[in-house]
């Protein structure tokens, strides 16, 4: 099973040095998919290993932990890297049955399986400065992606895009250079150990820096204002990557990062207050938008809301169901950003204003726009009701009736801004615009997504069950430090 | 970690964060490229005294931390790619708009048409 996880990040490197090799098209594309399965196959074994038999660890180079670099896969890792494999896999079809995105950019393919290794390095690091690299390789590939063929507009909002990532960057880099002098390491679980000896009250500045560090990269309140300005301007299937990906690997590492390192025993107000105003000012946001993509945009800052006020609760209950509404998301945003790419598509616009009867002209792309966005919404029996009923029992719970009132009512107006969308651009007589038919590879693509969010949905109990486990193993922090240290002792 | 060594990473933050308040371009990236050596050296500061090796085959010697090290230069690689990409980016900014300042964003512009409108 180790050979596994390290085949895990072999596979997307391997692919992009063998796509930047490869003369023809035909060949690049069919290694970059090849390797996108791969890669999901192989995540999903992790993930069943992982369930059975315990964290799998790999130390790198054969340097033991604490002292070497240590890939961690625990259930919570295993499980992002799953749905996100299934992401990557399902946009890179999406893009190759775009056709004008790998054909203009011979490139494309080597910068895209970067980004795929990045989010996996991301995943299964055990000690934050790999964790920093990760992200370093993550964003520089983003940073390609949404620049290529990019005209003034998109520039001035990929600058934007650009700075913040490297503020955050450096912010990153401050945090471990300030945690190494406090402990002497940078390894997770030997920081677990140590930084329950350090002063509480360095540890909690330190905890807030690397809140407000990944705070960043994941668009909460008040530090979304990069992401709704440059998402939109990107061409479809990077936009949909970005919004399923990159967003929640910054959550992905607030809940690793809070959970191990700086734990708390009860409900965290600061925190749960970010989690309520990132919800509301996302959805009032998305509410004043005329764009599919941008409203959209919005509601990717909304949603992240829901995550982080899973971790806020610091109960077992809450985290699962924070877990199983990251694993919600990644799949039904990724589908709302290739619906919208098929609207832009067929009408050439995304302005609510300038297109309308897609219902009528391409009824496809409206049967895949409905369940993806009352899935969003979270309306029953969708993935999107999963994640948030079992949000609202955690709160319950915890006795955090009025986070559960912001966060219902917040849910409220992501209803009414979908139907805005479905009003807008589904219905009404078609428009002239709507002239190319959606290529077949883009629907099946975004269908087999729009299929595994129904599964998501339908499966939803043995998912909250591994969720609730690894919820556990995350709020434990036992069984991670023992895999860890003592492999490596 | 010694006062000048604090000092100068205070400074170098300072004057980065400055810089990258501007709306000239260049600026911004001067002010990035001072943020990311201050980071640096704060990282360098965060193992210990400097002066001595970092490694060494005498027992008994005074040793510098080296893991820090290592770290400052995959650091310093990966700002020296990210400026280049900037530099670049800045460039193709300024070849497509002929300027080098960062405009308002859609929101700004919004808001702005909006007052103007009330006010007329």
């Amino acid at each position: 099973m180790t050979a596994v996880v390290g085949l895990l990040l072999v596979i997307p490197l391997g692919a992009v040095a063998l796509t930047l090799l490869l003369p023809k098209l035909v060949w690049r594309r069919s290694v970059s998919l090849i390797a996108s399965t791969a890669t999901l196959i192989a995540s999903v074994a992790v993930l069943f290993g992982v369930d059975g038999d315990g964290p799998i660890i790999v130390n790198v180079g054969g340097w033991e932990a604490p002292l070497g670099i240590a890939l961690v896969a625990d259930r919570f890792a295993a499980l992002m890297l799953s749905v996100s494999a299934a992401a990557l896999l399902g946009v890179l079809i999406f893009a190759v049955g775009q056709r004008d995105n790998d054909r203009a950019f011979p490139s494309f393919h080597a910068v895209y399986q970067t980004l795929a290794a990045g989010v996996v390095l991301a995943f299964l690091t055990g000690d934050l400065f790999t964790l920093f690299v990760a992200f370093e390789i993550m964003l520089t590939a983003s940073y390609v992606l949404i620049t290529h063929r990019a005209g003034p507009e998109q520039i001035r909002a990929t600058m934007t895009y650009v700075v913040v990532g490297l503020v955050a960057s450096g912010l990153f880099l401050v945090g471990i250079g300030l945690i190494y002098a406090a402990t002497g390491t940078v390894n997770l679980a030997d920081l677990s150990v140590r930084l329950a000896e350090v002063d509480p009250a360095l540890r909690t500045a330190i905890g807030w820096l690397f809140f407000m560090v990944f705070g960043i990269k994941a668009a909460i309140f008040p530090l979304f204002f990069w992401l709704p300005d440059s998402y939109p301007t990107a061409v479809a299937p990077v936009t949909a990557i970005f919004a399923g990906l990159l967003t929640k690997v910054g959550v992905y590492a607030i809940i690793r990062t809070q959970t191990l390192l700086f734990p708390a025993d009860k409900p965290s107000t600061p925190i749960l207050l970010i989690a309520g105003l990132t919800m509301v000012i996302g959805v009032l946001g998305a509410i004043a938008q005329g764009d599919i993509k941008r409203i959209l945009s919005f509601h990717i800052i909304s949603q992240i809301g829901y995550m982080i006020m899973g971790l806020g609760f610091f109960t077992v209950a809450g985290i699962a169901a924070a877990i199983v509404f990251i694993v919600h998301q990644v799949v039904v945003k990724t589908v709302m950003f290739l619906v919208g790419g098929l609207v832009e598509n067929s009408s050439g616009t995304g302005r609510l204003k300038e297109v309308a009867g897609v219902l009528h002209k391409f009824p496809v792309i409206a049967v895949l726009f409905l369940p993806a966005a009352l899935s969003l919404a979270g309306l029953p029996p969708f993935s999107g009701f999963v994640g948030k009923l079992a949000l609202v029992q955690a709160g319950f719970e915890s006795g955090r009736w009025l986070v559960v009132a912001v966060s219902l009512f917040a849910s409220v107006l992501t209803l009414f801004s979908m139907t805005k969308i479905w009003s807008g651009a589904f219905w009404g007589t078609p428009t002239d615009n709507l002239v190319r038919a959606p290529a077949a590879t883009m629907v099946m693509a975004t269908g087999g997504l729009v299929a595994l969010s129904l599964v998501i949905g339908l499966a939803g109990q043995p998912l909250l069950e591994i969720a609730t486990r690894a919820a556990g193993d995350l709020l434990s922090q036992e069984s991670y430090r023992a895999a860890v240290l003592v492999s490596g002792s | 970690m010694s006062p000048v060594l604090a000092i100068t990473a205070g400074a170098l933050f300072a004057a980065g964060t400055y810089l990258i308040m501007q709306r000239l371009l260049t600026r911004i990236v001067i002010g990035l490229g001072l943020i990311g050596h201050g980071a640096n050296l704060l990282l360098l500061g965060s193992g210990g005294p400097p002066g001595a090796a970092p490694f060494t085959d005498q027992a008994g010697q005074a040793m510098s931390d080296p893991l820090p090290q290592a770290l400052v230069l995959t650091a310093i690689v990966i700002t020296f790619g990210t400026t280049a990409f900037l530099m670049a980016l800045a460039y193709r900014s300024h070849a497509l708009t002929l300027s080098d300042a960062v405009e308002d964003d859609q929101e700004d512009r919004r808001i702005s048409e909006a007052n103007r409108r009330s006010a007329a």
